[in-house]
């Protein structure tokens, strides 16, 4: 018969059975149910390997805080490895597989390490794989990395979707247990607005768990009760199966929740997970406690788990680990879980105590005095050793055991914000510290009160403090009578002389481990952690850091605080990086930006490239051509030779305005300004503080207090920033506003020696656009296609006869077919940034490559446009003698010996016949590209000495990528250099 | 972080970009006859304290206004938000 372990009552809903498999084999269980109770109730103890041995493992707790059942859950794309099996729900159909094993989980092939565990103690990585070297890359590493990891991923996309959430709360409840059900409740009733979460499908915490009253019920009812009346305000939001991960700053705190974790697939419509960020003014921990285990030879065996976890599953899942159960404690609440396997009819073998003067149990043996010193049972237990208080050896059989060390507050959350907690030696455990996060308040298990009639209170008191801050008032409580028995303990955290006692059952660190370490002089408990792995493993070692820091304490003479504990970082428990990414995947990884031509390119067959968030058209290929460079030499041929159009509404674009406008824009640009006439375009250059360029482009004078500025696609959004700070930070009373216009203009350039004709059958009659009414570099405001507004700007990149028109963005579409109609005569070809650039280099125009952040004004040949006469930014500073020397870098040109050569960018320059190394560095090759014009490749870059070595052969180097040969520095305008075109 | 801005009230600390030291509102005087000295020591020498700092905090994805944020370097708690603008014309910058 199916569930043999399963007892009476329970928390589980029988009426409805669920079907699942484990390592391909069916079970049955019920809603209610987690992976690792049903498995239980299955009558299976076996869940797992552990990482380092592979030595078999069971479920040791029943929470999130689990070491060892650890499994792969669900198939296909939706495979998750290490799942925790105590916190997975059960639902029909779920298919979860062991890890970490192979073939198979009852015989594993790598569970020899087990056997060769002498030789893999702490630090064996760092003490064997040193020597020889050279072994590391292609042996030593390849191999750990085999055996290292414990599940494996699908390697498939996640089918599902996980979003992101904001929440603003005046309190929020981290925990659904009596503490934080009763300050929920408090806080609800008076009005605050109060989010509840808890990690837990089923609200209550231990009153789940346990079998105590509250206020004459049963403590889960009491706990639905409660729980139904705050899901019935509208000022309360009940959240489970929701994680507090961290506390932040300035009460912002991370939560996820699992929206449809516990489905098999997610309903229509739902993501898979939520990460929530919490804005509260207040927070109440409630996050209860962590019971922890005592460490012993042999404390690993599937059917070994903690004394409070038996419970969990007896009272809340109605399952027994098995038939036959003993307990080893060190406290009174061990033998609470005796009592309650009694109750349910199952076998009690016996309490071992370690105290001598434990108390009398009841219908069960108590052994005072007594340890464990050995444990049998291959792939489960079948029985202890005890030795008693008077030395005597006992062999008690049992197929499980339940552990109890004590319990440790879970203080994580109090720490994120820096605060270190506490030592309390009545519980001997970590509490709170005075430093919290700000706003922060703790009660019940969290803060060291361990019974329920405390958390209640404790619960109470805190809610009264935060709605006084809040300002809202609430009767006194009626706080419903509950436990209030007290805490009896003796510390006890390990079993001496043990060969191979567990204290991190998921990375497999022993008490000898811990001696090692302090031994080899790891004395920093930071130290010990990370050579011995104590805590790193994805539990972060929440049932197993205690007892590392007390038997460090032992070795090192100290007391527990004096040791110390290691940071508590977020999250508090694993995370899938898919909730972190949200939607922020494939083509949502960040917003597109597309150009108001963009259908049109589309319609053309553009090739597109991503320039910052913006889709441009690289070139647009013609039927034959098979290979991009065709297209483009076709495209700048063309261009050159009558007219080409190009889509350049990505340059950023800022409105300048105001009486001062001028005056400011003198500040922004290291050349002048303040003289531009209106109706007229200048070239500037924008200077960093320091002297070094920081962006260039045009600035265009529409009136007396208008400017119009552009800037490089890159730059656009850096620049603006740049601006404000000088406006308001700098200038703070200049009559100047800006406005970012970038999106609201579509501009084309239109370049060539026939882009005049086009324009002017585009142009409305009213506007000159001859050479003489609207000469090189004018600007103004126009109408085209009768009646339209529009931008006309007459500035050359490419160095042909050349305008830019805009239009409102939503004409850019209608204007670039207009364009493209107008120009058939002319054989109008339009160009995508690949073209650009090769025109601009041609043209020995300065662009990204060049403004790298490492040149100046005197770098880039603009020198003497730094005006002497006036202030701006970054003028001073250009003025370093450093920054001025007299071989100091310039731009040139470089055009190859060997024309079938190619001039890489990224190159480097070096003097004929000197050593090839940094030192003898004169330059390096910043754009290159091959110049249909000049039938060779081509290159502009930063020379030492510059133009004082024209004509100079040179040896290009990359050492990379073998390319070492001779090309001659040249001047970096390689078409027209007199800028006949540009002014016809 | 949660920034209470001077006029739109607390905005999450997402919505701004980070410069640096609110002391690059003190650009020095390009006439002064230590003005190189003085450019040296505005754009390099700059503290870095634990504790208290004043810092500058641009308002990227909301209005555009850059802020004089004080904030413990150690704690991140923010004690004061001023519009750099403001600051800026009780140092001394007006026109």
């Amino acid at each position: 018969m199916t569930q043999t372990n399963r007892l009476q009552g329970g928390m589980i809903d029988r009426s409805r059975t669920l079907s699942f498999r484990f390592d391909g084999k069916a079970f049955q269980g019920h809603p209610g149910d987690t992976l690792a109770s049903a498995l239980l109730a299955n009558d299976v103890r076996l869940m797992g390997r552990s990482f380092k041995y592979h030595r078999p493992r069971g479920p040791m707790t029943a929470g999130s805080e689990e070491p060892n059942a650890i499994v792969e859950l669900r198939t296909g794309a939706r495979q998750e490895p290490n799942t925790r099996a105590t916190t997975a729900e059960l639902f029909d159909g779920l298919v979860a597989n062991s890890q970490n094993r192979w073939p198979s989980l009852r015989f594993d092939a790598m569970g020899v390490n087990d056997w060769l565990s002498p030789f893999f103690a702490a630090g064996f990585y760092y003490k064997t794989f040193m020597w020889p070297a050279k072994f590391w890359e292609k042996l030593y590493e390849p191999m750990i990395r085999r055996a290292a990891g414990l599940g494996s991923v699908s390697f498939e996309p996640d089918p599902d979707s996980y979003d992101k959430g904001f929440l603003y709360c005046d309190l929020l409840v981290i925990g659904g247990g009596p503490a934080g059900l009763a300050t929920a409740l408090r806080a609800g009733e008076a009005g605050a607005r109060v989010i509840l979460a808890d990690e837990d499908f089923t609200l209550g915490g231990r009153l789940n768990a346990e079998t105590h009253e509250v206020a004459g019920m049963a403590g889960h009812a009491w706990a639905a009760q409660a729980v139904a009346r705050l899901a019935d305000m509208p000022n309360v939001r009940v959240m489970p199966r929701t994680t507090i991960l961290g506390a932040f700053d300035h009460g912002t705190y991370g939560a996820l929740e699992r929206v449809s974790d516990h489905l098999a697939v997610p309903e229509k419509g739902k993501p898979r997970q939520i990460l929530w960020r919490i804005y509260s003014k207040h927070a109440l921990l409630a996050a209860g406690a962590t019971e922890r285990p005592i460490a012993f030879e042999n404390n690993d065996r599937p059917g070994i788990m903690l004394a409070g976890a038996v419970r969990s599953y007896v009272n809340r899942w109605a399952v027994t680990p098995a038939q036959n159960v003993a307990i080893f404690t060190n406290n009174d609440d061990g033998h609470r879980t005796a009592t309650d396997l009694r109750t349910r009819g199952v076998n009690v073998a016996a309490v071992i105590d370690t105290r001598p003067d434990a108390p009398d149990g009841g219908d069960f043996e108590v052994i005072r005095g007594g340890v464990i010193t050995n444990t049998s049972g291959r792939l489960g237990l079948t029985g202890i050793e005890v030795r008693t208080a008077d030395g005597g050896q006992r062999k008690i059989s049992c197929g499980a055991l339940g552990v109890s060390g004590g319990w440790n507050p879970n203080v994580a959350l109090t720490c994120h914000q820096g605060g270190r907690p506490a030592w309390n030696t009545d519980i001997a455990a970590f509490v709170p510290g005075s430093t919290l996060p700000p706003n922060m308040s703790v009660a019940g298990a969290a803060n060291g009160v361990f019974t329920t009639h405390g958390a209640f209170h404790t619960g109470a008191k805190a809610a009264s403090q935060i709605l006084d801050h809040l300002g809202l008032s609430a009767p006194a409580p009626d706080l419903p009578e509950a436990e209030d028995g007290p805490v009896n303990l003796t510390p006890f955290w390990h079993v001496k002389d043990a060969k191979r006692a567990w204290v991190d059952q998921q990375n497999d660190v022993t008490a000898k481990d811990v001696k090692l370490a302090h031994q080899e002089n790891f004395v920093s408990v930071e130290h010990l952690k990370r050579y011995t792995t104590l805590g790193m493993a994805t539990d972060q070692g929440k049932t197993s850091n205690m007892a590392g820091l007390a038997i460090m304490a032992e070795v090192a003479g100290k007391s527990i605080p004096e040791v110390g504990t290691t940071m508590f970082r977020p999250p508090y428990t694993p995370t899938a990086i898919g909730a972190f990414a949200g939607r922020s995947r494939d083509k949502d990884f960040r917003p597109v930006r597309k150009t108001p031509s963009h259908v049109w390119a589309e319609e053309k067959g553009a090739v597109f490239v991503e320039v910052g968030m913006w889709l441009r058209a690289q070139w647009f290929p013609q039927p034959g051509e098979t290979h991009w460079r065709e297209s483009v030499d076709r495209e700048v041929l063309q261009t050159r030779k009558s007219v080409g159009i190009c889509d350049v509404t990505t340059l950023g674009k800022i409105d300048v305005q105001g009486a001062d406008a001028a005056d400011f824009l003198n500040r922004i640009y290291c050349n002048g300004f303040a003289k531009l006439p209106v109706g007229k375009t200048r070239y500037g250059l924008m200077l960093r503080e320091d002297g070094i360029a920081m962006d260039d482009g045009t600035a265009a004078r529409l009136a007396d207090d208008h400017f119009v500025v552009t800037t490089t696609t890159a730059n656009a959004v850096g620049v603006y920033r740049h601006m404000e700070f000088v406006r308001q930070c700098l200038f703070p009373d200049m009559d100047v506003q800006l406005i970012s216009t970038t999106e609201a203009w579509a501009q084309f350039a239109v370049a060539g020696p026939n882009a005049r004709k086009l324009l002017r059958k585009v142009v409305d009659d009213d506007y000159d656009v001859s050479n003489e009414g609207f000469p090189f570099m004018a600007c103004a405001e126009i109408t085209v296609c009768g009646g339209l507004r529009a931008r006309l700007f007459r500035i050359s990149f490419s160095g042909e006869l050349a305008y830019e028109i805009a239009v409102p963005t939503r004409y850019g579409d209608a204007m670039i077919r207009k364009l493209m109609q107008a120009g058939e005569e002319f054989d109008v070809v339009p160009y995508g940034t690949e073209a650009l650039g090769v025109m601009r280099i041609e043209k020995g125009h300065a662009a990204g490559n060049e403004l790298n952040g490492t040149t100046t004004a005197l770098n880039l040949g603009m020198g003497r446009m730094v005006s002497k006469k006036k202030d701006s930014i970054g003028s001073t500073l250009s003025e370093r003698e450093g920054l001025n020397e007299d071989d100091a870098l310039k731009l040139v040109g470089f055009k190859p010996v060997d024309n079938s050569k190619p001039v890489p960018a990224g190159s480097h320059l070096m003097t004929k016949g000197s050593q090839v190394d940094a030192a003898h560095d004169q330059g390096y090759v910043t754009s290159a590209c091959y110049s249909p014009n000049l039938g060779c490749h081509i290159g502009i870059g930063f020379l030492k000495s510059g133009h004082a070595r024209t004509g100079e052969v040179i040896r290009l180097v990359s050492p990379l990528t073998g390319i070492d040969h001779e090309v001659e520095v040249v001047s970096a305008h390689f078409v027209d250099p007199e800028g006949e075109r540009l002014r016809a | 972080m949660m920034i209470d801005h001077p006029t739109l009230g607390p905005r999450d600390a997402a919505e701004f970009v980070y410069m640096g030291c609110a002391s690059l509102i003190n650009r020095p005087d390009w006439q002064a006859e230590d003005a190189l000295q003085q450019f040296i020591d505005y754009g390099y020498q700059r503290d870095n304290p634990s504790g208290a700092h004043r810092e500058l905090w641009f308002h990227e994805g909301g209005d555009r206004s850059w802020l004089v944020v004080t904030r413990d370097t150690v704690t991140h708690a923010i004690t004061q938000v001023e519009l750099a603008r403001d600051v800026a014309r009780r140092e001394g910058r007006s026109k």
